[in-house]
């Protein structure tokens, strides 16, 4: 089974985002980088695959850092080898899922992961583009997989419930916090990921740009001092009363 | 409180490797998720947490840096020094056991033993299948171990051990000691004894006030019958045990940066946040201060000493002075670090709802094992001045 996992490298989630001069990107000099938390679960389901199945997991990622930290850390989990496509800057998600596109149709792989977002930007628009692209199946946000030859039946997350979803093979799996508990990468793990193969390609876009563009990113406003009420418990009551129905005006 | 993300005022993180980053990345999640939460737990029930050992041989915890089979990851001396860190800032139980284990059980039996007892019990050590403990030090004998009284006499095809062995970390839950005890000819040699031999008995140290999660026991032999094939053969003398001794104290000097650096995050964080005076945090203070940037010096200094000491291993220079230094200074300020830290705290230094308590505690034990801080100050005098003064 030959089995690709899409990967993306972001800041650590408790990373405290600073704004660029250009008021348009992040300032990410001081950050400390991992694998996208979602994507992580993409490998170990991989991983799982392959141990029950055989095959190859190839891990792609489309990223212009020139930093393999984090690509040799999914190697280290156990991926056999890594594709990263080198851009210039950041993609939007649909110069993306075009560039990875590529990529995938190349490889021709029977199954591919992909974390349900990449946390930062959080388009969650990757996947969904790819399967249009690709004209292949997506199951999306999944919590539980099994697959038996070429049959694929996943189980997602939907409001209030749990959606059972049935498809075959080749499909786009995109992972939700539930499938499995991640590996960590073990110290032979680490060792054995530095002789794997890492092979660097340059983006290949043919189509056109997407349609909109980045204006400005702002961070939130700081949180005002909070209003303390004193006095007796009857006064108090009111007080707050009327706080919410003259001031805030939610009741 | 901010997250811990490690002590690093130089970038002396430029000097690690990428791998060396990544198996500190292996051994800090495996921390936070499985050993911090749990831990107070069994510091107060005065308990060792066995389930994580098997863990531990998953991810190549146990004899990480050792080299001749597919099984050993054979990781450098500065990354086998960062897990051990990372083990440590967990609790100095998890580290001192790794320590037994690789350097003290493991690394003996690779050095020392023969072919079938490498292929018996190398795999078994490493997975954590299997736990290993080491008897050098006696209830009379403890910086003197040639003064031991425990003998081996061979009688048949036996060997037959009388004597004890005192303060054994992981003692009562072994399933192997490796022993040295005196021969007939004066001279020591090493045993690898089994848990359930005839004549061998394994008891736990109670009451505690310092390495409370880890397990220390007493190993007592009347008449322990030994068979001649678990004798270690290549062990020569007392230097064999000092050679293992070595291997452990280099561990010991890099796992306590883990509270060091633990101690100091907190002590920082705390004095943040911390409001006493004139609505101002007590990190204003000028003595506060003082306190901080000592701990952060401190650490510092070990840090650069700490890969200094491990490269020169990994090239083979590394003299047993060397790691006296090391385990003697980082040891040293590791323990005034929590001492500091326990201070600044003030009251909630002396609850465990902060690890540093704990640490501080622990620390007291790893001050006086493996050599204490006074005979590494004299290994390094006798080094310097070639003048022995042990006694």
């Amino acid at each position: 089974m030959k089995i690709g996992v899409c990967v993306k490298r972001v800041p650590d989630t408790e990373t405290r985002p600073k704004i660029a001069s250009d008021e348009k990107n992040f300032d990410l000099s001081d950050a400390k980088f991992v694998i996208s938390p979602y994507d992580e679960f993409g490998i170990e389901e991989a991983l799982k695959l392959k141990e029950a199945n055989g095959g190859e997991v190839v891990l792609i990622s489309l990223d212009s850092s020139g930093d393999v930290t984090v690509i040799r850390n999914g190697l280290a989990m156990g991926a056999d080898r890594a594709i990263i496509v080198e851009g210039d800057g950041e993609r939007d998600p649909y110069e993306t899922a075009v560039i990875l596109s590529n990529v995938l149709k190349e490889e021709n792989f029977d199954i591919v992961f992909f974390g349900k977002q990449g946390v930062g930007h959080d388009y969650q628009q990757v996947p969904s583009i790819l399967a249009e692209i690709m004209n292949l199946p997506l199951i999306s946000v999944v919590v539980e997989l099994k697959i038996d030859g070429d049959k694929v039946e996943a189980v997602r997350e939907i409001e209030g419930g749990e959606e059972v979803v049935e498809a075959k093979l080749p499909v786009l799996i995109s992972a939700q916090k539930g499938l499995n508990v991640p590996r960590y990468p073990s110290l032979r793990g680490i060792m054995a990921a530095k002789k794997k193969p890492i092979d660097k390609k340059s983006p290949e876009f043919t189509a056109e740009k997407l349609s909109w563009e980045v204006e400005k990113v702002e961070l939130p406003p700081p949180r005002k001092a909070g209003k303390i009420v004193e006095g007796e418990v009857e006064e108090q009551v009111k007080e707050i009363i009327s706080f919410l129905s003259d001031e805030v005006k939610i009741i | 409180m901010r997250r811990f993300e490690g002590v690093d005022f130089v970038e002396s993180d430029l000097l690690l490797t990428e791998e060396e980053k990544l198996m500190r990345d292996t051994a800090r999640k495996f921390v936070e998720d499985k050993v911090k939460p749990i831990i107070e737990e069994y510091h107060r029930g005065h308990r060792f947490p066995i389930h994580l050992v098997k863990e531990m041989g998953t991810l190549g915890f146990l004899g990480s840096n050792l080299k001749g089979y597919d099984f050993l990851p054979g990781i450098s001396n500065v990354g086998y020094g960062l897990i051990m860190q990372e083990l440590e800032r967990g609790d100095s139980a998890l580290r001192s056991f790794a320590s037994v284990q690789g350097a003290l059980v493991m690394y003996p039996i690779l050095t020392f033993g023969s072919e079938e007892q490498k292929s018996k019990w190398l795999p078994l050590l490493a997975s954590g299948e299997k736990i290993g403990c080491f008897g050098l030090t006696e209830p009379d004998f403890g910086s003197n171990p040639a003064g031991m009284k425990t003998t081996a006499k061979k009688v048949g095809s036996h060997y037959i051990l009388n004597g004890s062995k005192m303060w054994i970390t992981n003692g009562s839950i072994a399933d192997i000691a490796v022993v040295f005890a005196k021969l007939e000819d004066g001279n020591i040699g090493g045993f690898i004894v089994e848990r359930g031999m005839e004549g061998f008995k394994q008891v736990e140290i109670k009451n505690k006030f310092s390495l409370r999660a880890s397990d220390t026991g007493i190993l007592y032999f009347e008449d322990c019958k030994v068979p001649l094939e678990n004798k270690l053969p290549g062990t020569k003398g007392l230097k064999s045990a000092l050679m293992c001794l070595t291997q452990a104290r280099y561990g010991i000097g890099w796992g306590v940066l883990g509270p060091a650096m633990e101690c100091f995050h907190i002590a920082l964080e705390y004095s943040k946040e911390r409001i006493q005076f004139a609505g101002k945090p007590i990190a204003s203070h000028q003595l506060v201060q003082e306190k901080l940037v000592y701990m952060l010096s401190e650490i510092t200094k070990a840090q650069l000493l700490s890969i200094q000491v491990g490269r020169l291993k990994d090239e083979g220079k590394a003299h047993f002075s060397h790691i006296s230094l090391l385990k003697k200074n980082n040891v040293k300020i590791a323990r005034e670090i929590a001492k500091l830290s326990r201070e600044i705290l003030g009251a909630s230094g002396i609850v465990d709802d902060y690890p540093v308590i704990r640490h501080m505690l622990n620390l007291e034990s790893v001050f006086t094992y493996e050599g204490t801080d006074e005979i590494h100050t004299l290994i390094i005098g006798h080094r310097i001045t070639d003048i022995p003064a042990y006694y």
